[in-house]
């Protein structure tokens, strides 16, 4: 008998093919070119517009707008990837209800802003769709920079070092690049294989190589990269994965969720990859939603979020939290985990109702037990294996300006840096430190 | 309830939304149509002298959109009908005889001899029409054989005809006017001259809506090449209002009953019409653009708007803005405004600063946090940042009280209208003394 939202235990198959197939199609499907000109339409073409400003990479919102408007979709896309070569991936993931959506003044006139993230898919969609690259490498210099991680800091950084001329060669610890735009992203934001073809298509620039199953401090080391290369950037992310610190954490089943967006991600055919029936989420981050979301869509029968602080403090934004509550995911607030119960595998999470104190953040003495049979840790990323000798601040890389580290002739940006972790932060931080190595290399 | 009766030329009809002759009035069937949905009026598609015309078989229209695709504009290179006018006369006379009470006008077009006038409106009086347009406006191909506006670019063809055809018929004449002249009171003064019982206007005007950046066609297109067509629909209304305003205040051709025409969409426009001086309004565009439905949307948007204003029927309004309108040399220098943003509305986009700081006078301050305020010392009340703010209300012109300084000039604000012609720097200006 086939599996089913009510079967126990840990399976593949709770729904039908064609039923997961279309849990996980575009979440926001494409704009055809009359909506685009239609929504195109709204945008007011502000002065010193807050959309810009709101955008870590600054890409010129109105006049992308304006071109599509005028029926110049590859115009507007020049304009985008002029700031953001990552563009079309950033329209698909960015956070845009808290950044330039939000900053939109119709969200003043009316509550309903411009839709700049769909709009900025259709610009890029239509480019990219044609299969050509709109940039053109400059001389070659002669010069060689590493940059270590093929995620969306790493492309940018590569990307803009080629087009000045410089030779590059990406290294990853992953067998395919992309960083977590691959790896590391609800599979319905990002359909139809986007990840792999923006590489391939960022790479039309030429003098980039990628090396792929290259890890820094397995393969590689920060030393041998700075005597072979005149520059080396890195842009590694976050391997590591922050624990419980709860008994049973190490019980079976007991996942991180990252990995589990990873496998799925990957996944040849979503209806063989296995998910419980009870399913619980720790952390209140992107993360966290899009492995709750993407468990209740293979057809978990009871997907919970538990957050330990208030809802307001949610790192995933009320967009994201109301997405996962609309898919039928349970989001509880103000409660941590105090153990993992089970024999062999995990069966149940007790948690300790919170309270937020002075001192911090504090148990109450309630608590509470929830069902689970396959538990996702998302309690944040941190840092591992970092090189010797770099500066570290709040265990991250510590960086001054465009992404300088405290070691001369190594820049870092992306996740593995302090900041925001946003593919958009990330793309601006690769950008830029480019720009830096490209000066400091010519200067 | 507001009376919507109107009677125009001693034509009678239940509403002042006529049809203008155009495609929606070519056919019985059409017309029927246009009666049953509610129209006051049509005024039929301009018969000619058989043989009938061709028409060409591409395209007749051309269009210049808005945003979402709304039609703001429409052009047309369609002739006369084309139909055989026995035809037409069998449809209008049964026609006539089914609805009494709409008016239903024929419009007429044939060369530029008497015989032809008096031939023509002969077989119209037949039908139990009530009255007949002219058409002296339409501009193209039938002015390249020499009617249309051949006729009506030259005040004294208008005259000429217009007196053959009060002299060959009891019918009405309404005589079309095409805004493709330099002043429009010449033809209005003609027609009067002529004997005309009214005027109608304006008919469409020669454009060409746009190129073809592929083959560099201009549209509409018939294979390959492209002529002007005559352009109507609601972009073309500010020009037909201040046309029928220049007849209304003439003082050659005041009372000069108008039948008003060009881009009326909405009861709005009908009533902007009227007021500047139009007995009833023609409309084509919105019909061919929404269906004859549309015209409830007309009376029932009038009805409202006059009965809010305690106006009791349609004459109330015809002509209340006519003495309003005035020669700029008369508009009271001492009537002094500045601009003034309600900051609870404004939504901080900055397009008043961008026109303003680069277009105008720089009279608006972009100060921290998005804030736009108006530096009276340098504002000139033009009103382009009324015009260009986004939010209805947002920004507004407020008029400085007599004995305050006005900060751009110095000068204390004076109560007294003062106007150009008696203005100091005004070389021509009459001594006050």
């Amino acid at each position: 008998m086939a599996n089913s939202p009510h079967t126990p235990g840990v399976v593949p198959g709770r729904l039908a093919r064609e039923a997961i197939e279309a849990n996980f199609s575009d979440l926001h499907p494409p704009l055809d070119d009359h909506e685009a000109r239609v929504a195109a339409d709204r945008c007011y073409f502000c002065y010193d517009a807050p959309c810009v400003a709101a955008c870590p990479t600054e890409i010129d919102i109105p006049l992308f707008i304006r071109e599509i408007a005028t029926g110049m979709p590859e115009a507007a896309a020049k304009a985008i990837f002029a700031q953001n070569i990552l563009g079309g991936m950033c329209a698909r993931v960015c956070p845009t209800e808290t950044l330039c959506e939000e900053a939109c003044v119709r969200m003043e006139a009316e509550g309903d802003p411009v839709e700049i993230g769909r709009l900025q898919r259709y610009a890029t969609d239509r480019l990219m769709a044609k299969g050509v690259h709109p940039f053109t490498r400059a001389a070659p210099t002669g010069r060689r920079v590493a940059v270590v991680g093929a995620g969306p800091a790493g492309l940018a950084c590569a990307h803009r070092l080629a087009m000045h001329g410089h030779d590059v060669v990406i290294y990853d610890a992953r067998p395919k690049p992309g960083g977590l735009n691959e790896f590391g992203i609800a599979a319905y934001k990002t359909t139809g294989g986007f990840a792999q073809a923006e590489v391939e298509w960022l790479m039309k620039i030429g003098g980039i190589t990628v090396e792929t199953g290259r890890e820094l401090g397995r393969d590689l080391d920060l030393a041998t990269l700075r005597r072979d290369f005149d520059a080396v950037f890195l842009g590694m992310g976050l391997a590591g994965v922050n624990a419980l610190r709860a008994p049973g954490e190490d019980l079976e089943n007991v996942e991180n969720a990252v990995d589990f967006i990873a496998e799925l991600r990957q996944a040849e055919d979503l209806s063989s990859l296995p998910v419980g029936r009870d399913v619980v989420v720790v952390g209140g981050g992107m993360t966290a939603i899009d492995a709750a979301v993407q468990a209740k869509l293979l057809g978990a029968e009871n997907v919970t979020i538990v957050y330990r602080r208030a809802r307001e403090k949610m790192p995933a934004s009320e967009y994201e939290q109301n997405l996962a509550a609309a898919k039928g995911v349970r989001i509880i607030c103000e409660a941590m985990p105090v153990a993992v119960h089970g024999d062999g595998a995990v069966r149940e999470v007790e948690f300790e109702y919170t309270v937020e104190t002075p001192e911090g953040l504090k148990g109450t003495g309630e608590r509470f037990r929830l069902k689970a049979d396959q538990l996702f840790k998302a309690i944040g990323q941190r840092l591992e294996g970092a090189p010797e000798g770099l500066a570290l601040e709040g265990g991250k890389i510590a960086v001054t300006g465009p992404g300088r580290t405290s070691l001369e002739g190594v820049w870092a940006g992306g996740d593995c840096t302090p900041g925001e972790d946003l593919t958009v932060v990330a793309v601006a931080e690769g950008r830029d430190a480019a720009e830096d190595i490209h000066a400091w290399l010519m200067g | 309830m507001a009376d919507l009766t109107t009677e125009f030329v001693g034509i009678k009809s239940p509403n002042p939304f006529w049809l203008a002759s155009a495609p929606p009035t070519d056919k019985e069937y059409n017309v029927r149509r246009a009666f049953e949905a509610g129209w006051g009026g049509v005024v039929w598609k301009t018969l000619g002298i058989d043989p009938p015309v061709v028409n060409v078989n591409g395209p007749r229209y051309g269009a210049v959109w808005g945003p979402d695709r709304r039609l703001l504009g429409l052009n047309n290179i369609e002739l006369i009908t084309d139909r055989p006018l026995e035809v037409n006369l069998r449809e209008i006379k049964a026609v006539k005889r089914d609805w009494p009470d709409r008016a239903l006008v024929v419009s007429l077009m044939v060369p530029c001899d008497e015989e032809s006038w008096k031939y023509i409106l002969g077989r119209v009086e037949e039908t139990g029409a009530d009255g007949v347009e002219l058409n002296f406006g339409c501009p193209h191909g039938m002015s390249e054989r020499g009617m249309g506006s051949a006729v009506g670019q030259v005040p004294e063809y208008i005259e000429m005809v217009t007196r053959w055809c009060k002299a060959n018929t009891r019918m009405p004449v309404i005589v079309k006017l095409t805004p493709n002249i330099t002043d429009i009171r010449y033809p209005a003064r003609a027609a009067k001259a002529g004997g005309a019982d009214a005027v109608s206007l304006i008919n469409t005007i020669n454009s060409i809506t746009g190129v073809n950046l592929d083959n560099f066609a201009p549209e509409p297109e018939i294979d390959g090449k492209g002529t002007h067509g005559g352009y109507c629909g609601p972009a073309v209304k500010p020009i037909a209002l201040n046309m029928v305003a220049e007849i209304a205040r003439d003082p050659e051709t005041r009372g000069l009953p108008i039948s008003g025409i060009g881009g009326v969409t909405t009861w709005r426009d009908a009533a902007e019409f009227l007021a500047l001086g139009a007995h009833n309004v023609q409309v084509c565009t919105a019909a061919m653009t929404y269906g004859f439905k549309v015209v409830q949307e007309m009376i029932a948007g009038l009805s409202e708007w006059m009965d809010a204003k305690g106006f009791a029927s349609v004459s109330d309004i015809v002509g209340r803005a006519v003495p309003n309108v005035t020669d700029w040399q008369y508009l009271n220098l001492n009537y002094v405004t500045k601009a003034r943003i309600d900051q609870e509305k404004c939504i901080h986009c900055g397009r008043c600063y961008a026109a303003c700081e680069d277009t105008s006078h720089q009279a608006i301050w972009m100060k921290e946090g998005r804030v736009f305020e108006v530096n009276d010392a340098e504002c000139v009340a033009c009103n382009l940042c009324v015009d260009v703010c986004p939010v209805e209300g947002c920004i507004t012109m407020e008029r400085l009280a007599p004995g305050t300084v006005d900060p751009r000039t110095g000068k204390v604000v004076e109560a007294d209208y003062a106007n150009w012609t008696t203005h100091p720097n005004n070389p021509a200006a009459k001594a006050a003394e």
